[in-house]
């Protein structure tokens, strides 16, 4: 009695589990699907949920989100474990490609990078033009520092401005905090510690209903105010060399890429959130 | 298969060159989950013990089901409610523990109470009720019947305790959210090992979650001990 019943549960369990399995394999279909390794903020932003169905549906195809740090989206490429990259570390970039890991790098868009910090502003930083000083000041007010800490692009270009203060933060100072975690999370542990981070503008903008102790301190409210050149931020995508593995779709990769640079997607870039926020997230390369 | 191969010989040697960074993590690990168990066991472990002893309760299906639903209560849901909690928008946050040991600490009590107290109800609850009987025909007062009650399931205390230490030095969505995984502050061996493998940092991540398992299974191994040496000496 007991075993009949214990067998039964048996193959439900093999029948749920042949289920969902089923459920992988349709929507893992290797020519269709396009695995795009980006950063957290065009997911964040909504960006990529904005432009993104218009080529699944003009191709037929579906595209995989994985959205991380920019070191990690790297990794993947590495591995060939992505498809394309859609980063910001040019200087990374330049380095993936030299090393044969990716075929073509091409800018699609750009926005910058803005220091946040408390509404107060207790380092004083507000009127400053410069990043790099602004940051000596912070480090010298003493005033805590988030960091994103995850080698993401954003954590990169930190690492950049630091080396220019010539300060060489480390994890363990007591005014750095180092998160290793995404933008979003950085800028709500921002808003509950009054720290200083740097943000990219686009995930600020999407958030900052959400962060009412932050404001923009250096930057300026769009992009054509920041006073910082240092502070440029541009977006390129990566196809990944096919030689990596035999599962990389090199040829849905270059499609994508063709296609963000199209005419049609630019544009449309260029109007994502525009009439919400009064200015573009994303500034698009090709006008 | 490479990598693999790799990654693993590349752990091991930084397990053996004993690695700052991974003592470290190990270190704040233990700390914050030996706090967590300590409290959850002061607290919990009476509590336990009076619901096992206390044989018939008024409610006792509701209070099952509550319990069972505690010990079964999802690490990131508690994570969440914690963090609302400590928020600078939220009722507590005036005591500015958010993103500290402090609210991982809390949170992981919250995670283990539940456990602790079931646990320890269910190993009071399953001594042989002859043997209370008996020691009430023998004259003995309801305080020594407790007592030898509770000395009898010493096991099944030292098993409660370290199946809470298990799940809770595992856990990970609770102390991500709550401790927001900042280096040499907040980051224990789970949240390192999240991040580590995202940024492609295999041996590194590999060599901690060897650590996260020689720490459960050496608590695991001594608590055993201690237990059978309970057994042994009756």
């Amino acid at each position: 009695m007991t075993s009949t019943r214990s067998m039964s549960v048996f193959t439900t369990y093999l029948l749920i589990l042949a289920i969902l399995t089923a459920g992988c394999s349709s929507s893992n279909n290797f020519n269709s699907t396009l695995r795009l390794a980006t950063t957290t903020s065009t997911e964040n932003s909504g960006l990529l949920e904005y432009i993104l169905p218009a080529f699944e549906k003009e191709l037929d195809v579906s595209v995989e989100v994985i959205a991380v740090g920019t070191g990690q989206a790297i990794a993947l490429g590495k591995s060939g474990d992505a498809d394309a990259l859609l980063v910001h570390a040019p200087d990374v970039e330049i380095q993936f490609i030299a090393e044969g890991h990716g075929t073509e790098r091409r800018n699609v868009m750009y926005n910058d990078f803005v220091i946040v910090g408390p509404k107060h502003d207790p380092a004083s930083i507000n009127e400053m033009s410069n990043a790099a000083e602004a940051m000596i000041k912070i480090f010298v007010s003493n005033e805590p520092w988030a960091s994103r800490g995850d080698e993401s692009g954003t954590h990169m270009k930190e690492k950049d401005l630091w080396s220019i203060t010539g300060i060489e933060p480390l994890a363990s100072d007591d005014w750095y905090f180092a998160l290793g975690q995404g933008m979003g999370a950085t800028l709500q542990y921002a808003n509950e510690t009054d720290s200083y981070t740097l943000s990219d503008r686009a995930t600020y903008l999407t958030q900052s209903d959400m962060l009412p102790f932050l404001d923009i301190l250096i930057g300026g409210k769009n992009i054509s105010n920041n006073p910082d050149p240092n502070l440029y931020n541009p977006y390129s995508i990566i196809p990944v060399n096919p030689s990596k593995s035999i599962l990389v779709n090199h040829k849905l990769a270059i499609q994508f890429s063709d296609w963000l640079l199209s005419d049609e997607t630019q544009n449309r870039i260029a109007k994502f959130r525009l009439s919400e926020l009064g200015q573009p997230i994303f500034y698009p390369f090709v006008r | 298969m490479l990598t693999l191969i790799e990654a693993l010989k590349e752990s091991m040697d930084l397990i053996l060159t004993l690695d700052q960074r991974l003592i470290d993590i190990a270190i704040l690990t233990l700390k914050i989950t030996l706090s967590s168990l300590a409290l959850s066991t002061i607290i919990g472990m009476p509590i336990g013990t009076m619901l096992g002893l206390a044989g018939r309760i008024p409610a006792r299906g509701l209070v099952m089901a509550l319990l069972y639903t505690g010990m079964g209560l999802p690490p990131v849901v508690v994570g969440l409610l914690v963090f609302i909690l400590l928020s600078r928008s939220g009722p507590f946050g005036y005591l500015e523990w958010l993103f500290s040991p402090k609210a991982m600490i809390l949170a992981q009590t919250v995670i283990a109470l539940p456990l602790i107290i079931g646990l320890t109800m269910a190993a009071v609850g399953s001594v042989n009720p002859a043997l209370s009987q008996q020691l009430r025909a023998l004259g003995a007062t309801r305080w020594q019947t407790a007592k030898t009650i509770v000395a009898e399931t010493k096991p099944g205390m030292l098993a409660a305790v370290a199946a809470t230490y298990g799940r809770i030095v595992a856990e990970v969505g609770a102390v991500l959210l709550v401790g927001g995984n900042i280096e040499t502050k907040t980051r224990v061996l789970t949240t390192a090992i999240v991040l580590e493998t995202r940024k492609g940092a295999f041996a590194l991540a590999l060599g901690l979650g060897f650590i996260l398992l020689s720490l459960t299974f050496t608590a695991n191994i001594i608590l055993l001990r201690f237990g059978n040496w309970n057994d042994s000496r009756k």
